[in-house]
């Protein structure tokens, strides 16, 4: 497959950055597309060029690393895939693929397509927790009985892996599926209810003070999101924050 | 409660309440101006009411007034706030791959919808400020639907009544769904509320046109 890449190059955080046009051949369908990335890059390294930045880790959809706006869309054009899962087979022979970084103020460029996402981890940190004494007399999970759709409907927020395409897919840069997500996966559990008021609040203020925009409902982070994680997360989250406020 | 408000979620629920409110008012304003085709006599007889009750005039329209206000306001400001989330734009942006054009424009159909309040208040407030207050006409309970008839004689306002309407079915499309999911309500009614947004959506403005329409081909000669 020949393909011509519109790429994001950025020196560094404080350069501008510029589309850049890269031409490239052989690429194969059963490739992924951060291998059609490393195809390109090795050419770069070659021909004594500096290679394309980007994030991956685990290159099979669990860690949350790969980002990469592709022809517009977070992870590309495919549903319910990372950038690692996505294979060039969805893509014809001589197209066109304009490739950026995730874009949101939150959510600075450090160089090329890599980004700085310690925004989620700050959201994290507010919140994402239990308090549970360890100090020896640590009660098992399961002495406290869940009720089924309870605990898949945590465990399936708990599926979130962080990685910013509903961030990146939403028109005003909202973060409301994330912290929704984070926020949900304890909520529904006994075990998180009991910083449940509290969390929600802190979580809701970080976003807020990270400069993530506001959710308007258009709904384009569920569809993006590689995990499928429902609007009804939100929607939990808006009744937990409210009741939290009400409550004072 | 000013706290409420400086959180992204507070500030959802104020645009989702004021947008609710004014979806009840349009509905009770659609159910009076219906009546200026079917019952004319009850047309005079309402909006006379309107016109002259105490409690409509002094208490309900200011709230009118101030939750248009509101979300408009709550509105723009909102719109402000997105923008500097992204500062920095994308080259290429697919929006329609992933959410309806509806949902992504709720600013311009709804500044649309500002422009024509502004038309629709100088045509019949500030009408009706200058009958009863400046130049202090005496009552008259029959003369609202000859009033009505006339405002929709030129083309050019029967055109922007039509344009307005239409733009504010798109509004609704999205808007009144979502007003839900942002209070929080996504459960099994969910769908339902989903099917009777669309319904109202397209029902009400088309019942507003339907209205300017008629009273621009039926004009009253005397
Ligand atoms: C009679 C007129 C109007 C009605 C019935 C109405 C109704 C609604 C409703 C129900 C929502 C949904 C709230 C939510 O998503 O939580 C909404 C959203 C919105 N409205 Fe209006 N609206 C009207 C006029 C206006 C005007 C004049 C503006 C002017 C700027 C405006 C701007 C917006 C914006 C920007 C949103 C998007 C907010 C969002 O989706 O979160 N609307 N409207
Ligand atoms: S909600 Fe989905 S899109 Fe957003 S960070 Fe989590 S996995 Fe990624
Ligand atoms: S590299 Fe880990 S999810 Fe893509």
């Amino acid at each position: 497959m020949k393909l011509n890449l519109k790429i994001w190059r950025q020196k560094d955080a404080r350069s501008k950055g510029e589309m850049k046009d890269y031409p490239i051949n052989g690429i194969e369908g059963d490739m992924s597309f951060l291998e059609m990335l490393d195809v390109l890059n090795e050419e770069l390294i070659n021909k004594g060029e500096e290679p394309v930045q980007f994030d991956h880790d685990c290159r099979e959809g669990i860690c949350g690393s790969c980002s990469l706006q592709i022809n517009g869309e977070p992870h590309g054009p495919d549903r319910l895939v990372t950038t690692c899962q996505l294979h060039m087979r969805k893509f014809n022979d001589g197209d066109t693929i304009v490739i950026e970084p995730f874009r949101a103020t939150a959510f600075p460029v450090i160089k090329d397509l890599v980004i700085d996402r310690s925004a989620f981890d700050r959201i994290q940190q507010v919140g994402g927790y239990i308090s549970v004494n360890t100090s020896g007399n640590t009660v098992d999970a399961n002495a406290t009985p869940i009720e089924k759709e309870k605990a898949d409907d945590s465990f399936y927020a708990a599926t979130c892996i962080g990685c910013g395409a509903c961030v990146a897919a939403c028109k005003n840069a909202s973060a409301m599926l994330f912290t929704s997500a984070k926020v949900s996966q304890f909520a529904l559990l006994p075990q998180g209810r009991v910083e449940a008021t509290e969390r929600v609040q802190s979580m809701v203020r970080q976003m807020d003070l990270e400069g993530f925009g506001n959710c308007t409902n258009t709904g384009a982070c569920e569809v993006e999101c590689p995990k499928g994680i429902s609007l009804e997360n939100i929607a939990r989250m808006n009744r937990e924050y409210l009741s939290a406020k009400l409550k004072g | 409660m000013s706290g409420l408000i400086k959180s992204s979620i507070a500030r959802k629920v104020v645009m989702a309440l004021s947008g609710l409110f004014l979806v009840f008012f349009l509905a009770q304003h659609f159910t009076i101006n219906v009546t200026s085709v079917l019952a004319p006599d009850t047309f005079n007889e309402w909006s006379h009411f309107m016109g002259y009750n105490g409690l409509v005039q002094f208490i309900l329209q200011p709230i009118l007034i101030a939750g248009v206000i509101v979300h408009f306001v709550m509105g723009i400001v909102l719109e402000i706030q997105n923008n500097r989330a992204r500062a920095i734009k994308y080259k290429k942006y697919s929006g329609g791959a992933n959410a309806s054009w509806m949902s992504r424009n709720m600013i311009i159909t709804g500044l649309v919808v500002l422009a024509f309040l502004g038309l629709h208040f100088y045509d019949f407030w500030v009408h009706e400020m200058d009958y009863k207050y400046i130049t202090a006409n005496p009552e008259d309970p029959t003369r609202y639907l000859e009033e009505t008839v006339h405002k929709f004689e030129p083309v050019w306002r029967t055109v922007l009544y039509v344009i307005a309407f239409v733009l504010l079915a798109l509004h609704l499309w999205h808007g009144f769904a979502s007003s839900f999911q942002s209070m929080g309500v996504n459960n099994k009614y969910t769908p339902a509320i989903q099917t009777f947004t669309k319904i109202y959506a397209i029902a009400i403005p088309a019942g507003f046109i339907f209205i300017a329409l008629y009273h621009h081909f039926n004009p009253i000669t005397q």
